[in-house]
């Protein structure tokens, strides 16, 4: 140890200098490589709304990556360039105008990306739902999604919480003398038919749970006491992961769901064979 | 300054016995080490809790000697990870920067032979030594720890063992842990606040302090502020759990088939008044460590610090802006959307001062003569990590990005990057810096920079892939990747980052060798090893009791005149007369 | 003058108590041990002020949106009406607390001494005020957990009191034991500014009680 100290102090300052020139240099290429070879990419978006929120990631990433770059890169440039190397230090001790422009150039950076941001978060949240939007209602509990859909008669009915019984087929506690309640359809997979507005209304039975779908870049806590909507519309036929991101419990990493975007018909004969089956 | 005839005794006299001395002591300097250890344990702790959970992520079906049963269970995973993150914040992030250097060096700085309130003081670490015994107590109790994680988000902390294993004595033990915490935290402000006010050596104006005693003045005012909030929270909290109220817990909740009798309450009203805590408290983590990283920068540059003025200013500002911004941790909790967007424009703003700073670090650096010792390479290292972390942050700072990337691993990426580097290199340099003043000997330079290395790529190993992780979709919080399909793929991440995590923490065997060894072995150190500017360079190595022998400074220039033009040294510390100079020394007329 | 190294200077100028003879700066560089201030207390106290302030603030918003929630369960309590008079009590305490510190700052210790008793002495009937507000919502069914409103009403009440508790440990302790590191006056003014506070504290709590019966 001691002999490769003396090597290092013989070649004076140079080598930590360069060593962490180079140590951020390849920092900075491995980001970059990782980054622009989407090496872990999120999946392909499947809504207008996901795709809105992808372009406003990208945005950021050129803005903040364009930053990073910059900044540890200069910082390597400068921790290598001003070693010690017996100069004499020069004793600025700031620079209005250069403070002034960097001060600006960063405020409409940051606060133009927040207000570009904007949209894509409005067109999601800010909007209603269409008129003819498919009103499924969502019911987390530890640790599972139970999905409800109104039936022809458009309206869901009645909901208890004594009468919450798993075992006897009642996990959410319908009222069974309920009317509006007769024809609810209660499932465990969310089925939703492609290219139709969907509103799904969030509620917990116990604990703050989430519902969230990489693929449509939607993510909402489920919180007890309150009936939560989200929106999309989902322009890809496939099945899709849903997964519970709000601490929970101990069962926290196995509560997940399934969500199928299909056809019209295949949504029509889902709600038919389901009907039967209640 | 009109003085008080009657000082502490522990400024007269140094007390005898070994008890009064290094036990139950007044004396800032001995409390500040006493909170310094009690880090110390804690990050130790912390360091183990975190590598279990590392190797579990990756090995979930290993048998481990120490479990009953042999298996972690999902629950002890969670109990893991709620006292990690309850650990690191409170025990080291809010302990180590602010209590134990803060403590240490605050009254060197200004000149002033204590803190103002010494016994207060004492009482303050007795406090949150208590804080941290009754939380590590919680892994001891029937139940274990909680499994609700920092944030302890009720309705799952606030019905008891009903929502799972830990929530009953566990979490209880928890919540007074946090109390406590709160108080120890409230009164160690008002030292600080009164101290940095009242006691600062003549001469020294508010231009003239060190950037140190501006970070921990600021971060002060945020305890003050922000610790009350938690301690209203945590006792409405208590009330909820043991007393049948309903502030958090809403009607109508069936957990386990059982109808729970709560009634109205709002499980967002805990996490409001939680993270109007929470982030001005991540600030609290970090502001000390911009000081220090400003201090040690000016210092081994041999320059003044860019900027001083706006420095000063930011440090103010991010304080400031810290307090507006806490709703950006809860863009889908189910909160107004349109107050989400207030908050992300207020999130995105707390961004300028902070790249301000760090241009101005840049801006240290240039032109500079710099020199690589142990507590330079931190603080080079610290400004690298805040880059990155802040970076990151803008992304979680939209809510649009935010709705794909809240509770994965991104997020986890950047609050490590930021508070468990950033900062903890803060707390490194600040060691490496103002151990020869601490204990009159020099640590191993060979073994301190032996350790930036190693701790440098290895921290940057484990984090940087967690935002990988996260942008893919990889949950925090999971116990394993066994639930949804997709997290299959992204276990080499995991098991990248677990490696890099037992080789990194082995790393810190470095520093803590190093660290006791320099204790007893290490090379006598001198007054002023650094030939540095500010007070506390001036006393001996370690201080005596009153600090400074007596004799105490008054103040003629600001705290990083280094390499003034014509000076016939490159440094030109802050209490010598100008005349004492002698007429070839020429220095600035700006006090700043 | 040779001039040493600057750190040899350094260790000469601050070292642990050894002499100083060297050639640098002259005595009156240098001051003697300065102590705490006096002001220190008073500037302390007003930051725990502060602190405390901020805690209730936090209780305040926590009733406001709870109040306010859609469906609400709220059912506004009527208040006992001893909370009157308990008032009355508190806010004169403050006042024979400002005749007293009055008195002692001209001189006058024997009526300081009488005022400061008196205002201890309100203190505690005032404490005993709330106590018997308590019991009447006992008598009214209404306890902690019965709903929302009287949640709250015990939660400020209780954190008040447990303050006005303290006050009045303080003004005990004052008035028997003369502080070594504070002056009387110090003493006084600092106690003062926790006391009236802790009225001014009480005025916005009852005041929210009355707003939403």
């Amino acid at each position: 140890m001691s002999s490769v100290a003396s090597r290092l102090k013989s070649r004076g300052t140079a080598s930590p200098a360069f060593l962490l020139a180079v140590f951020l240099v390849i920092l900075v290429a491995a980001t970059v490589y990782v980054f622009v070879a989407r090496l872990y990419p999120a999946p392909p978006p499947i809504s207008r709304d996901a795709v809105l929120v992808d372009r406003q990631y990208d945005l950021t990433l050129w803005v903040a990556g364009a930053a990073f770059v910059l900044a540890q890169l200069g910082l390597a440039w400068a921790v290598f360039r001003y070693r010690d190397c017996g100069q004499q230090a020069s004793h600025i001790r700031g620079n209005v105008a250069l403070e002034i422009l960097w001060t600006f150039v960063t405020l409409l950076a940051f606060v133009g990306l927040g207000i570009l941001g904007r949209n894509a978060w409005a067109g999601a949240r800010f909007t209603p739902s269409a008129p003819d939007a498919i009103q499924i209602e969502v019911t987390t509990n530890q640790f599972v999604y139970t999905f409800r859909y109104p039936g022809p008669d458009g309206k869901f009915g009645r909901l208890d919480p004594s009468l919450v019984s798993a075992p006897t087929g009642n996990p959410l506690g319908i009222d069974a003398n309920d009317p509006a309640g007769k024809d609810d359809i209660v499932v465990s997979e969310l089925t939703v038919p492609v290219n139709r507005p969907v509103e799904l209304l969030l509620r917990s039975q116990d604990v703050v749970h989430n519902f969230f779908v990489r693929e449509l870049r939607l993510q909402q806590d489920a919180v007890p006491g309150m009936l939560i909507p989200v929106n999309f519309t989902a322009e890809r036929i496939g099945t899709y992961e849903i997964v519970c991101t709000q601490l929970c419990g101990l069962g926290h990493y196995k509560m997940n769901g399934l969500l199928h975007v299909v056809p019209q018909s295949d949504y029509a004969a889902f709600l038919k064979r389901e009907a039967l089956v209640q | 300054m009109s003085s008080n005839p009657q000082v502490a005794d522990s400024v007269t006299h140094a007390p005898n016995s070994l008890l009064r001395r290094y036990v139950f002591s007044t004396d800032h300097k001995i409390i500040g080490l006493q909170y310094f250890f009690l880090a110390l344990a804690a990050v130790t702790i912390g360091v183990i809790l975190s590598l279990l959970m590392r190797f579990h992520l990756v090995w979930p079906a290993a048998h481990l000697p120490f479990i009953a049963g042999g298996i972690m269970t999902p629950e002890q995973y969670l109990a893991l990870v709620t006292m990690h993150g309850t650990i690191m914040v409170f025990f080291v992030l809010t302990t180590a920067p602010q209590s134990a250097f803060g403590n240490y060096f605050l009254p060197l700085q200004i000149g002033a032979p204590d803190m103002a309130f010494p016994r207060l003081n004492m009482f303050s670490f007795w406090l949150t030594f208590l804080a941290f015994v009754v939380m590590l107590s919680a892994f001891f109790v029937p139940g274990g720890a909680p499994i609700s994680g920092w944030t302890a988000y009720p309705p799952l902390s606030g019905l008891g063992e009903v929502t799972g294993p830990g929530e009953g004595i566990g979490q209880s033990l928890w919540v007074a842990s946090i109390l406590i915490f709160c108080v120890a935290s409230l009164l160690g402000s008002i030292n600080f606040l009164s101290t940095t006010i009242d006691m600062r050596a003549p001469g020294m104006t508010l231009t003239r302090m060190p950037l140190t005693v501006w970070a921990w003045f600021v971060t002060a005012i945020l305890s003050l502020l922000a610790f009350s909030v938690l301690f209203a929270g945590g006792i409405l909290l208590v009330l909820d759990r043991v007393a049948a109220t309903s502030f958090f817990l809403p009607a109508g909740l069936v957990v386990s088939g059982e109808v729970q009798t709560h009634g109205g309450g709002s499980p967002l009203l805990w996490q409001h008044l939680f993270w109007f805590f929470g982030h001005p408290e991540v600030y609290i983590a970090i502001l000390p460590g911009m000081g220090v990283v400003s201090h040690i920068l000016a210092n081994f540059s041999r320059k003044p610090v860019f900027g001083y003025r706006a420095m000063a200013f930011a440090l103010c500002a991010i304080g400031f802006l810290g307090f507006l911004v806490w709703g950006h941790h809860m863009f889908v909790s189910g909160m107004n959307p349109y107050s989400g967007l207030t908050f992300s424009l207020l999130t995105v703003s707390i961004g300028v001062p902070s790249a301000v700073k760090t241009f101005h670090w840049l801006g240290t650096l240039w032109g500079a003569k710099i020199q690589f010792h142990s507590p330079m390479l931190f603080a080079i290292g610290f400004v690298s990590f805040f880059v990155t972390g802040g970076l990151s942050g803008i992304f979680l700072a939209q809510p649009a990005i935010d709705t794909e990337l809240h509770a994965t691993y991104y997020v986890v990426g950047h609050f490590h990057i930021v508070m468990g580097v950033a900062a903890i290199f803060g707390i490194f340099a600040a060691t490496y810096y103002w151990f020869p003043k601490m204990f009159g000997r020099r640590m191993n330079e060979s073994l301190g920079k032996f350790h930036f290395w190693l701790t440098f790529a290895g921290v940057y190993c484990i984090f940087m892939p967690m935002h990988f992780v996260g942008i893919a979709g990889g949950i925090r919080r999971y116990a394993d990747a066994t639930g949804a399909t997709y997290l299959a793929a992204l276990q080499p991440l995991h098991q990248f980052m677990t490696i890099a995590a037992f080789v990194t923490a082995a790393a810190q065997l470095i520093f803590f060798y190093n660290f006791f060894r320099s204790l007893k072995k290490g090379e006598a150190a001198s007054a002023n090893p650094w030939n540095a500017t500010t007070l506390e360079w001036i006393t001996a190595s370690p201080p005596p009791s009153d600090n400074f022998g007596g004799r105490f400074p008054r103040v003629h220039r600001g705290p990083y005149e280094y390499s003034v033009p014509g000076a016939t040294q490159d440094f030109l510390p802050q209490h010598l007369a100008p005349e004492a100079l002698g007429s070839a020394n020429k220095e600035p007329n700006n006090a700043n | 003058m040779p001039t040493s190294s600057i750190d040899e200077l350094i260790e000469r100028d601050g070292g642990g108590g050894a002499g100083y003879h060297g050639p640098f700066g002259n005595g009156d560089d240098w001051s003697g041990n300065p102590g705490i201030p006096q002001r220190t207390y008073v500037t302390g106290m007003i930051l725990a002020v502060g602190g405390i302030l901020m805690f209730f603030m936090a209780l305040v918003s926590a009733w406001v949106v709870r109040r306010g929630f859609p469906n609400s369960d709220w059912q506004p309590i009527a208040l006992p009406r001893i909370l009157w008079l308990n008032t009355v009590i508190l806010v004169a305490s403050s006042f024979t607390l400002a005749r007293s510190r009055h008195s002692l700052i001209a001189g006058r210790d024997a009526d300081s001494r009488h005022w400061w008793g008196v205002t201890t002495i309100l203190g505690a009937l005032f404490l005993v005020g709330q106590l018997l507000a308590w019991r009447k919502m006992f008598a009214a069914g209404l306890f902690l957990a019965t709903n929302p409103s009287s949640s709250f009403f015990y939660v400020f009440t209780a954190a008040h009191g447990l303050h006005v508790l303290g006050g009045i440990a303080a003004l005990l302790l004052v008035a028997w034991h003369s502080p070594r590191r504070l002056t009387r006056e110090t003493a006084t003014h600092v106690v003062a500014l926790y006391w009236h506070f802790l009225s001014a504290l009480w005025l916005i709590i009852f005041a929210l009680f009355l707003l939403e019966a």
